[in-house]
């Protein structure tokens, strides 16, 4: 019998305008989190948006992101057959969904009001 | 969508933030330059540098006597014929002396007896890559250029900058066009010099070991400026990429440094080593160069002898534990996180598309037929013929990027003025503010399709008959992709970035098709099934220019192999 993981994510912009969505994705031992995100924006909503780079190899460590309450790499932790919730990193500014802005200060483009 | 431009205005623009870009920027800045260091991803996060697990080539001498006439002679061989020399010797030449400015950054090259050590990696002559442990080679280089970066006065840094188009003024590149991915805002640049680095275009394929931004941007950007590219058909694919069982938070790429320290022995089904019915006996020890290491591992699971997923076997049970330990350390409890003992079992691998030898057509100064466009790493192509050696990305990138930053610098600091022409950026501008259309399809799964495509029909193994297939998905993806943007230029509108990143992606894609389709011949990465030798009339270039919306390809003569000096 094939088995399903629940994925609950936090969609939006501005932060007081978000919602929640949830998301059933085919479940296979050994994926990722982000297995199954990506598998969300593949087969049902590409505008969910990510941050990632480097897909598996926890090297570029830009998927941070928040499970069930605790900041963690999208890549590394595991897609589990259960509701799994997951939300943008609460202490950083958000820039849309799963996203926020984790560059350092000094490397982000700032776009200027005129 | 009316707002205005935002404007930047710079000496020496950089395009990429992986090994080359940041090198590139040191050297430029360090030459008296303002430069701006741009990144479509996090700077110097993304890309393919970060990714390298292990291999650096260079005859640095350190240990035991080598010379880089050595590493020349054999980049050469592995190129199968097809090596721009100059480009090939410049890299071999300088590399140990950009290995040792590293060094000197702190980058932690593993060390023996106080001394640089080398490991043996398949192709060479004798011990020639560098590394550091474990399995943190890429990492390190970058985390050290990215200290480097932040040291040398003059380099501003910005993140999440999407280019769409190069800038053209008077016939030169002259900055570009790029959108904010955080906030859909378009952004011009003016610079004096601009630098390509962003790598190359393993993202084309299913399974890969690269990055998620490594979708060959760069060389639909320098084509659609004008700029000719060489040697698409040449795609890498390295032979023993992980396949199965799953693992999280480990590169795909891991079991490249496992046999250069350890050996282990690559089975089909049947636990038999089978590489020297392909020529090439291993018995144990690692040696078999990654075109042929991909086509045996094909042909063996063609021929019905391949393991469960589809690959082989690649077996460490006749390694001591405490020897797997005293190699590799901390990874080993990363591997039984993931449920593997490698004492117990084999894991299986299979080609992964790996790296590009084709790219931008550049001189030994880094320079494109473009005035004002430079190129650097991966991005430029010919160094390493029809097949790269083992080590040579992170030296190119390191060699190529410092050449690049000191060329920009010198056109730069020749030029009074950025030229500028407001109306030059227009046409890109528009492109980035308009209105989406009312049918759009899923980018995502678009993207999926295409890495489906080059895959199954475009892959290590070709035919003509696979390869028209390609070319007809590819036609047909972009006629769903259409002329304007998808998405709403928005904070993050993650299908306008699939959007831009496909219309990078569908040139590639039919640059490498169109060449794989027109050499009819099998010579290093491109194996014809349909033309299984390697003949000495192809012994071409591939030159490719942008013409209307079509591609032309004409072929030219490969310069002479010279023996390599002693």
């Amino acid at each position: 019998m094939s088995e399903t993981a629940t994925l609950k994510i936090w969609r939006g912009q501005p932060k007081a305008q978000g919602r929640w969505e949830t998301h059933a994705v085919p479940f296979e031992r050994g994926q990722s989190v982000l297995d199954g995100l990506r598998w969300i924006r593949v087969n049902k909503d590409p505008s969910l948006a990510i941050r990632f780079s480097c897909i598996n190899a926890n090297a570029c460590k830009e998927c941070m992101m928040e499970l069930d309450g605790k900041t963690v790499y999208a890549c590394t932790a595991r897609l589990e057959p259960r509701e799994m919730q997951v939300a943008p990193l609460p202490n950083k500014k958000l820039v849309r969904d799963l996203v926020t802005e984790i560059a350092p200060p000094a490397e982000r483009f700032a776009v200027k009001e005129k | 969508m009316s707002a205005e431009p935002v404007q930047v205005e710079t000496d020496v623009l950089v395009i990429g933030s992986g090994a080359a870009g940041m090198y590139a920027a040191i050297e430029a800045a360090r030459e008296g330059c303002r430069v701006f260091l741009i990144d479509r991803s996090l700077i110097g996060r993304g890309g393919a540098t970060v990714m390298a697990q292990m291999t650096v080539a260079v005859a640095l001498g350190a240990e035991a006597p080598d010379h880089w006439s050595h590493h020349y002679r054999d980049t050469l061989t592995a190129g199968r014929g097809l090596c721009n020399e100059p480009l090939s010797r410049l890299l071999c030449e300088e590399g140990p002396a950009c290995i040792r400015e590293m060094d000197s950054w702190g980058v932690g090259w593993a060390r023996k007896d106080g001394k640089i050590t080398s490991t043996f990696a398949p192709g060479h002559d004798r011990p020639r890559c560098v590394y550091v442990d474990f399995l943190n080679t890429g990492p390190a280089v970058s985390k050290t250029l990215r200290s480097a970066v932040h040291k040398v006065p003059g380099i501003s840094r910005a993140g999440d900058l999407c280019v769409v188009d190069l800038l053209k003024v008077d016939g030169e590149v002259a900055g570009a066009v790029a959108w904010h991915v955080g906030t859909g805002a378009p952004v011009v640049i003016s610079a004096k010099a601009t630098i390509v680095a962003t790598g190359g275009l393993t993202r084309l394929y299913r399974r890969n070991s690269a990055s998620a931004n490594m979708g060959g941007d760069g060389y639909a950007l320098c084509l659609r400026a004008g700029a000719p590219l060489i040697d698409m058909e040449f795609v890498q694919f390295f032979p023993i990429g992980h396949l199965a069982p799953r693992l999280i938070g480990m590169d795909p790429i891991m079991w490249d440094p496992f046999r250069y320290k350890l050996g282990g022995r690559l089975l089909n089904k049947d636990m038999a080593e089978f590489t020297d019915r392909y020529g090439v006996p291993e018995d144990g020890k690692y040696v078999i160069t990654r075109d042929v290491g991909t086509y045996a591992i094909l042909k063996e699971v063609e021929a019905g002898r391949g393991s469960p997923h589809g690959g082989a076997y690649l077996s460490f049970q006749h390694v001591p534990q405490t020897k797997l330990r005293e190699a590799f350390g901390p990874v080993i409890d990363r591997l039984a996180a993931n449920g593997i003992d490698l004492t117990k079992m084999p894991v299986e691998v299979a080609p992964i598309a790996h790296y590009h030898m084709g790219g931008v057509t550049a001189d030994v100064a880094m320079r494109t037929e473009i005035p004002g466009l430079l190129v650097a790493g991966e991005a430029v192509g010919g160094a390493n013929g029809a097949n790269r050696l083992s080590g040579n990305a992170i030296t190119e990138a390191l060699v190529f990027g410092r050449e690049a930053g000191r060329t920009a610098a010198a056109r730069a600091k020749a030029m009074k003025s950025t030229p500028a022409r407001p109306d030059a950026a227009r046409a890109t501008v528009d492109l980035i503010r308009s209105d989406p259309p009312k049918d759009m399809p899923n980018t995502a799964a678009m993207l999926t399709r295409l890495q489906a495509t080059m895959s199954d029909d475009v892959g290590p193994l070709r035919s003509q008959y696979k390869l028209k297939r390609a070319l007809d998905t590819i036609d047909e993806l972009g006629r769903a992709l259409g002329d304007r943007p998808f998405g709403d230029a928005g904070s993050f509108d993650m299908q306008r970035l699939d959007w831009f990143d496909l219309r990078n992606m569908l040139t590639a894609a039919r640059a490498v098709t169109q060449a794989a389709s027109l050499r009819t011949e099998s010579r290093g990465a491109h194996q014809r099934e349909d033309f299984p030798e390697m003949l000495p009339q192809w012994r071409v270039n591939q030159a490719i220019r942008l013409r209307g919306q079509g591609l032309d390809i004409a072929q030219m003569p490969a310069s002479a192999m010279e023996a390599a000096a002693q």
